[in-house]
């Protein structure tokens, strides 16, 4: 690529407090932003079909309770609760085809 | 039968098998903007030089009813000849015979010129075209592969073997490429991936293009997997020739020499290419191209990880191996990608007995949890392993930034460089004036009445004391602090005086290199 033939875009990239002038990459703008885990919000983690919805809004649930069976690569997933606690919200229904890091169910 | 009527049979039987699929499937193949398997290989290798085998091989599908096909030369061709003279086997698969599936005799067939090309120690080049397994042959379509893969690491090291996409290459099929040295796509014709865009919608509910998923830019810019990206069959071919020309024939040759040819200094005025400013862009293959021979630069991998630029060039005639930080892409840090195309290249250069030059200006790693979650620790440390494992003549070459372990990955000689040399505009230091002031100096820039006027202050007190290569220089980690324009002749003599280099290593079966 001949640099003279088109305009760079150029940005700034930090590192060790000093702050580069230079062009970035498109792997680079399209990388996912870190978000820390949330134990309260239970998200696919694979995209798939949800055969079943045991749990409801206001369901209290034990830890390791069933809460859903997420079907994904043909295997049944049994998505359980990962706290004791009261469900804030469901996201979904049977039949739902979701994406991965779909919000499937919100505990309060 | 009479000598002549056999004479007949023979050009009967040929022009059946030079058929391949038949007028049809041709016809169809054209129609994708693709060439024939045929014409590829004739495209590709020098005039009159291909010499075709195998042409009467017959497929080994009995279930199915396939005993009662005809496949011509079983979906591939095979054979020898030269490209700007230098031998290589060659073979590519056919698509219009059975969508150029891969059976039990067509894998023979691929195993066959590869054991060739091992035997007489001469590059192998691959053109696949395929729809993949052929299903009717079961098992041994796998075996066949199974076959291939274990050829391609065989060969790793010892002959060049180069891989040309030039249609669908999928599931396990993608594994030949991907063990080979070079890959080469084109633009809407190349297609790799291990599960197609209809399962990853069917199963997953992700939907995306063949393009997207697995063309030709794809590979050349996301994934890597490629090393060469062309716009049509044709530029792919050229591309193809010029790297042959830059390449040994095999591990224990050097390549060819070329004549001897200054750089175009008019155009490539090295005092003009860097700004001063540590922090302003440029492109440094404008760098390369100031010292080279005739200022061509053939770079790899050009749209993967550009930040790091990695490719081949001469001195005086002879083929190096480039590897430069690009301060114009993400200020040339290194990062899990382009360590693992630098690594690559290393391992390369150092198996085909090509000498390494490396250029640095980088600020260091990216920063980021992206980059630490995908593994730039073990990514990282492959460039400090090829470039350590390394025994062909290394000179490194210090241009502006090196600071903390870039310093030490980018051939230092730490690492065993042979010459480490540093322009007047070279830092080596743990780190950017900002930072280090800032740690070394943070209580008193705390205390003090007005932090940031100290702060400006302890900057330059640390760029004036440490941004420079005298420090480095008075430990002898660098050989010579050289003027930019001293260049070429410092980088021509210490090829020159390199030359006979050898070094002993520990005895071992084999490293074992973060992967």
């Amino acid at each position: 690529m001949d640099n003279e033939e088109k305009e760079l875009d150029y940005r700034s990239l930090w590192v060790d407090e000093v702050k580069y002038r230079t062009t970035l990459t498109r792997k680079y703008l399209n990388r996912k932003p870190y978000e820390p885990p949330n134990i309260k919000k239970i998200k696919a983690f694979i995209p798939g079909t949800i055969k079943a919805v045991y749990v409801k809004r206001r369901s209290r649930v034990k830890m390791n309770d069933d809460l859903l069976i997420l079907e994904a690569m043909k295997m049944q997933n049994i998505i359980k609760a990962p706290m004791d606690g009261v469900i804030k919200a469901v996201h979904i229904k049977p039949g739902q085809a979701v994406a991965k890091d779909f919000l499937l169910i919100e505990f309060q | 039968m009479a000598e002549k009527s056999k004479s007949t049979d023979l050009r009967r039987r040929m022009r059946d098998a030079l058929k391949g699929g038949g007028d049809k499937a041709i016809e169809r193949q054209k129609a994708t903007g693709k060439l024939t398997a045929r014409e590829r290989i004739l495209a590709l290798l020098d005039s009159k030089s291909f010499h075709e085998y195998d042409i009467f091989v017959e497929h080994a599908g009995r279930d199915f009813d396939m005993d009662q096909k005809y496949l011509p030369g079983d979906g591939v061709i095979t054979g020898t000849g030269t490209i700007l003279g230098h031998p290589v086997c060659i073979y590519a698969q056919d698509f219009t015979v059975a969508g150029g599936s891969l059976g039990y005799m067509h894998a023979k067939k691929i195993t066959k010129i590869m054991d060739h090309a091992m035997n007489l120690k001469i590059p192998l080049i691959g053109i696949n075209d395929s729809g993949g397994a052929r299903i009717q042959e079961g098992v041994n379509s796998l075996a066949g592969y199974g076959e291939i893969f274990y050829r391609n690491t065989q060969a790793s090291g010892v002959i060049p073997q180069i891989s040309v996409i030039l249609g669908p290459c999928a599931g396990g099929a993608v594994y030949s490429p991907a063990l080979t040295d070079f890959v080469f796509v084109v633009d809407k014709i190349s297609k790799m991936f291990i599960t197609g865009p209809e399962v990853i919608k069917t199963v997953l509910g992700e939907e995306i293009t063949m393009e997207e998923l697995g063309g030709a830019r794809t590979h050349a810019e996301i994934t890597g997997n490629a090393h060469f990206y062309a716009e049509s069959e044709m530029e792919c071919f050229s591309q193809i020739k010029q790297l042959v020309s830059f390449i040994p024939w095999n591990n224990f040759k050097k390549a060819d020499p070329f004549p001897k040819k200054k750089p175009k200094s008019r155009k490539f005025r090295i005092e003009d290419i860097i700004p001063g400013d540590a922090k302003q862009p440029y492109d440094v293959r404008d760098v390369i191209r100031a010292v080279v021979d005739d200022s061509e630069f053939f770079e790899v991998q050009e749209l993967f990880a550009a930040n790091i630029v990695i490719g081949f060039a001469r001195l005086d005639g002879e083929t190096i191996g480039f590897v430069a930080n690009q301060p114009l892409v993400l200020a040339g840090v290194l990062d899990v990608d382009s360590s693992d195309k630098a690594a690559r290249f290393i391992r390369y250069c150092d198996a085909f007995n090509i000498p390494l030059c490396t250029f640095v200006d980088l600020p260091g790693y990216l920063p980021g949890v992206e980059q630490e979650h995908a593994g730039v620790i073990r990514h990282g440390a492959k460039i400090l392993y090829a470039y350590s494992e390394a025994t062909v003549p290394k000179i490194t070459l210090i241009l502006r930034k090196a600071y903390g372990g870039g310093y030490i990955a980018m051939c230092s000689h730490h690492l065993r460089a042979d010459f480490v040399f540093a322009w007047p505009t070279a830092e080596i230091a743990v780190m950017g004036p900002e930072g280090a002031a800032n740690i070394i100096f943070r209580k008193e820039i705390m205390q003090a009445k007005n932090p940031e006027k100290l702060r400006q202050e302890k900057i330059e007190e640390y760029k004036e004391k440490f941004a420079n290569p005298y420090v480095a220089a008075a430990y002898g980690y660098i050989d010579a602090v050289i003027e930019p324009d001293e260049t070429r002749n410092i980088l021509l003599h210490a090829l020159q005086i390199s030359k006979n280099k050898s070094v002993e290593r520990p005895q071992k079966k084999h490293g074992i290199p973060p992967f």
